[in-house]
């Protein structure tokens, strides 16, 4: 069958399995070409088993729960937002989440995935305890940081390519409340907004939201979203009782895709405007529910649809924080010369991560989305010359376009990767789509 | 307040579990009961963990109808509510010439549910309240040659259901019959349905737990399939023998 990724693009042809059992996929991992796929939320081509796919939402079950140190195990076909609604009520969240709460745990492994608080306490691979993994011999294999590590650290953010993630265990952390205290500061240009990021790392959660079309001395004009836990003393009184209830919000669901010219340039830049200056008075201290601050555009049930049938692309990059500032300001000019519109522009803050091939390291990652043309893919192409030169990678769970020249100059950790991957015979068993287009 | 209770008949079924999920995700304690319990391990303690209830699981056997009081004996406590969400649909081209499939079908579907419903019914008519809630099916609406095996007994399903509410209903007895259309589970996994009249279990579950709530007598699992089913059920013999459907 015809299977994508959230973005619609690029479509390929899968076989597509939902296992019950453990030993459904065992039989599965006889064939070649096999990846894993969790909700099918990574944009591009990266959970599309060039032969098979096999979609892990039968195994959606908690297995273990230690209320002394928040420590849960659950199959790796859990979804987030499961394992929020389960949690949050008895205090604990987890210690990392990317912008999308439908996502299973088994994705989130194997993109490495970061959140608004990367800077202060790195990505979602190190609340990971142990995982359980199918391996390229079909045998169970638990690993962790002391037992059969190797196979670990590939797994954290190797993009399935190391085995079929079966189960996890995985760190919450105590919270006191379901809301956050959130700030908003507007930066009239992309220098301001890194000192602003420079002098704010204290704070638990950064974001940037950017409006790519200004021109000029305006480039990166930006909305910089600070947040933190808030306490129970934090709330109204009326609050205070029930500190983890929060608003349950209508959901706006797109019915279809929308036409193409719908998310254009005019459009675009006139919500940018709107967005602007709606949100820029906002310097004081709001409290917002953890929903609306962390998962906007989960409340809004298949976005994907309004850039149209042919899709979108997704570009995420991270530089190196020596080379930020000229690198940014070089690809937000480019963006703006290119009369392309992104939708949504999203900058934040890296700290350290040393990892096998996760993509996060100190530096500025950008995220950048457009409606898939000719133009906009030359553009991208354009936008990768500029990562290169400043010695930026790329974020593989977004990419679905990349050609494999790009990726092997982007990454030299890719041959330690190859090179393991041929020793373990997961390089013979475990192909996405992606991986291949990619020579990983 | 007391804490409600449900007893799911056929729990390792994909529409009985996702019924347990949603009556557990209202507070109500858990009574699993399904032929090999071990297989429920796993899934009790999730729910369990989920939605902070008991849970317990208890081995059944629809066939066996004669272990049906002990096992009934044998429950922490009598239920609230009462689901059965067993099912056997077979092949009807093997159903049709094999007499051991053929009872097979009939017994699951019909003997098996009707004798526990018969033996839970009596002991709520005795405490004065409960809710039974039958899993049957829109094959029961009307025969036809592509499984009327199945479709038939499922419909002996729905008029012992019928007749059951009629007459408990003046004893604060409360029988929901429920007829799903296509739902997307183990037992539908190899034919191939059409994917906007397909539900998901969790769905179902969903509409169950509000007819429940709601005390309805019937509920088709999607409203459309009421209109389908009037319609073929509003269609003259002499025709509908010679029709392919």
């Amino acid at each position: 069958m015809k299977l994508s990724g959230w973005a619609k693009y690029p479509i390929i042809n899968t076989r597509l399995h939902k296992p019950k059992g453990i030993a459904e996929i065992l039989n599965l991992i006889k064939f070649k070409g096999v990846i894993a796929r969790g909700n099918g939320r990574s944009y591009g081509d990266s959970a599309i088993g060039s032969d098979h796919t096999i979609e892990m939402s039968n195994f959606n079950k908690i297995i273990s729960f230690n209320e002394d140190t928040g420590q849960i195990t659950v199959e790796s076909g859990m979804l987030l937002s499961d394992i929020i609604e389960t949690f949050l009520p008895k205090g604990w969240f987890p210690c990392v989440t990317p912008g999308s709460k439908f996502v299973t745990v088994g994705g989130m492994i194997a993109s490495d995935v970061h959140g608004k608080n990367h800077h202060k306490v790195g990505s979602f691979g190190k609340f990971v305890d142990w995982i359980d993994i199918i391996n390229a011999n079909g045998e169970i294999v638990r690993c962790s940081q002391k037992e059969n590590s190797e196979l670990f650290n590939f797994t954290i953010g190797g993009m399935g390519l190391t085995g079929i993630i079966i189960k996890a265990a995985i760190r919450l952390k105590k919270i006191n409340t379901s809301w956050i205290k959130q700030k908003i500061i507007a930066a009239e240009n992309i220098d301001k907004v890194i000192e602003i990021f420079e002098s704010t790392s204290n704070v638990e959660y950064s974001v940037a939201w950017i409006d790519c079309l200004q021109k000029e001395k305006n480039i990166g004009r930006s909305l910089i979203m600070l947040g933190e836990h808030a306490d129970i003393n934090d709330l109204p009184i009326k609050f205070q009782k029930k500190p983890f209830d929060y608003p349950k919000k209508y959901k706006i669901k797109i019915p279809f895709n929308f036409p193409y010219w719908f998310l254009n340039y005019k459009a675009v830049s006139l919500f940018n405007k709107f967005y602007f200056l709606r949100n820029k008075n906002k310097t004081n201290e709001q409290l917002v529910d953890f929903d609306s601050y962390f998962y906007p555009l989960d409340k809004i049930i298949g976005w994907n649809k309004i850039y149209g049938k042919k899709g979108f692309a997704q570009f995420q990059c991270v530089i190196p924080i020596s080379n930020s500032k000229i690198a940014l300001n070089e690809l937000l000019l480019t963006i703006s010369k290119s009369n392309c519109s992104s939708f949504l522009s999203v900058l934040k803050k890296f700290g350290r991560q040393n990892s096998f091939f996760s993509f996060p390291f100190e530096g500025y990652t950008l995220a950048l989305d457009f409606p898939i043309s000719k133009n906009t893919l030359n553009l991208m192409t354009q936008l990768d010359e500029i990562t290169l030169k400043y010695k930026g990678r790329f974020y593989l769970t977004k990419d679905s376009r990349m050609s494999k020249e790009t990726f092997l100059k982007s990454d030299i950790r890719n041959d330690d990767y190859i090179k393991y991957r041929k020793l373990t015979g997961s390089f013979d068993i475990f192909n996405s789509s992606q991986s291949n287009r990619l020579g990983l | 307040m007391k804490i409600h209770s449900i007893l799911i008949l056929g729990a390792k079924s994909d529409i009985g579990m996702a019924i347990a999920h949603r009556f557990a995700k209202a507070g109500y304690s858990i009574q699993l009961a399904a032929r090999n319990i071990i297989e429920l391990e796993s899934d009790s303690k999730d729910i369990a963990l989920r939605y902070n209830v008991k849970v317990t699981v208890h081995e059944f056997d629809v066939l066996k109808t004669s272990t049906h009081k002990k096992f009934l004996d044998n429950l922490p406590e009598i239920p609230s509510v009462t689901v059965s969400s067993v099912g056997y649909m077979g092949e009807q081209k093997i159903n049709e010439n094999n007499l051991e499939e053929l009872t097979k079908v009939i017994r699951t579907n019909f003997e098996g549910p009707a004798n526990i419903f018969s033996e839970i019914a009596n002991k709520f008519e005795i405490r004065g309240y409960g809710t039974l809630i039958g899993i049957s099916s829109v094959a029961g609406e009307r025969g036809r040659a592509k499984n009327y095996i199945y479709g038939s007994s499922k419909s002996a399903f729905t008029t012992f259901l019928s007749g059951l509410r009629n007459r408990l209903s003046k004893k604060n007895i409360h029988v929901l019959t429920v007829l799903p259309g296509f739902v997307d589970t183990k037992m539908t996994k190899n034919l191939d349905l059409p994917p906007r009249l397909t539900v998901k279990p969790f769905e179902l579950a969903k509409i169950v737990f509000n007819a429940y709530k709601k005390k309805k007598n019937i509920v088709y699992i999607g409203k459309i399939w009421f209109l389908i089913m009037m319609l073929i059920r509003s269609i003259p013999e002499s025709i509908f023998k010679l029709m392919k459907l």
